[in-house]
């Protein structure tokens, strides 16, 4: 902070309270995050790699994995806190995961209906050769 | 644009002349309204990812005859890149803290960083890219490979998108000083850059992790 320019002066845009302990408690939250998520993805290449695990439980094991990491990012990167700023966008993001597993699930829901229900490509060729 | 506009740290009272029952805290700072819009536009590329997202897992059996995943991925090529986009959205994060303490060295030193990082993601995954369509596994060889090209490839054109709006944001600091408009667009770029680290966690998991069993 030795660049005492002009720079300071138009420094009203800052979040409160910029002092010095404020960005350390801020680097020690990346540095947290950081650890976690580092943890947390080592993990799962480990799961997918690994016999040691019962092999149809693996899969699910991942997709908790990534969701806890997708929290870590969310809380300690992108700061989506409890915080009486961060209502709105704690609202929106439940809004969009809400949109997200809709598509998702529904897609999956409907196409493999779909398929169950599809004739079996053999008799299809058959149905054609005639 | 003065200060006086964007700091939100004054009494309620006093601004524009409201009385403090308007809200009880006044009108949000600018930065936070910024955030929040910027956040909305995020949310809905991840509805839109979220679509490519069911594409693939919808496909991703869908081989006909071609080649799986299990052949085509290499783990290790994809550990390294995820990786690389995490250790760069730490820097950008970085990046961020030296914009607060408005100081110039450590902000370009982590830009310089976030760029590199951001880069060397982007060359491996060409790379690997390249080496699948040597291999004969284009995008119309079969229903999952187009599924794999278009949700990996989409999310490596706003990885590209993202470097260019870095080096942008990089001459606007140098050229124009840290102005409230380059901070708040500083803010945004790191907001994008998280989000696409939070979209390739779920990226590696369903289509690399899962696809290659």
């Amino acid at each position: 902070m030795a660049d005492t320019t002009q720079e300071h002066t138009h420094g009203g845009d800052t979040a409160p309270g910029d002092s010095r302990e404020e960005l350390l408690s801020s680097l020690k939250a990346y540095v947290i995050g950081l650890a976690l998520a580092i943890i947390l993805t080592a993990t799962s290449f480990w799961a997918a790699g690994t016999h040691v695990l019962w092999q149809p439980g693996v899969p699910i094991g991942l997709a908790v994995l990534a969701v806890a990491q997708m929290g870590v990012h969310l809380v300690f990167f992108l700061h989506i806190t409890t915080g009486p700023d961060n209502t709105n966008n704690v609202l929106a993001l439940a809004f969009g995961v809400l949109i997200v597993f809709l598509v998702v699930a529904g897609s999956l829901w409907i196409m493999a209906n779909l398929s169950a229900n599809m004739m079996p490509l053999e008799m299809m060729d058959l149905h054609h050769q005639r | 644009m003065t200060a006086t506009t964007l700091g939100g740290h004054e009494p309620p009272h006093t601004h524009h002349g409201m009385p403090a029952s308007a809200s009880a805290a006044g009108p949000a700072p600018k930065r936070i309204i910024i955030a929040y819009g910027f956040w909305l536009f995020l949310l809905s590329d991840i509805v839109m990812f979220s679509a490519f997202f069911a594409t693939f897992a919808v496909l991703g059996k869908a081989t006909a005859g071609g080649p799986t995943g299990a052949e085509l991925f290499d783990a290790r090529n994809v550990a390294v890149e995820t990786a690389l986009l995490l250790f760069s959205s730490f820097s950008c994060g970085m990046m961020s803290l030296a914009m607060d303490a408005r100081h110039r060295g450590t902000f370009y030193l982590g830009a310089a960083i976030t760029f590199i990082l951001g880069l060397g993601f982007l060359v491996l995954e060409m790379r690997e890219f390249a080496d699948m369509v040597a291999r004969g596994a284009t995008a119309d060889r079969s229903a999952f490979l187009s599924g794999f090209f278009t949700l990996v490839g989409c999310h490596g054109a706003h990885v590209a998108v993202g470097l260019l709006w870095l080096a942008v944001m990089v001459a606007q600091v140098a050229d124009k000083g840290w102005r409230a408009t380059v901070l708040h667009r500083l803010m945004c770029f790191s907001l994008f850059w998280h989000a696409l680290d939070i979209i390739w966690v779920a990226l590696f998991t369903i289509v690399y992790l899962m696809g290659a069993r």
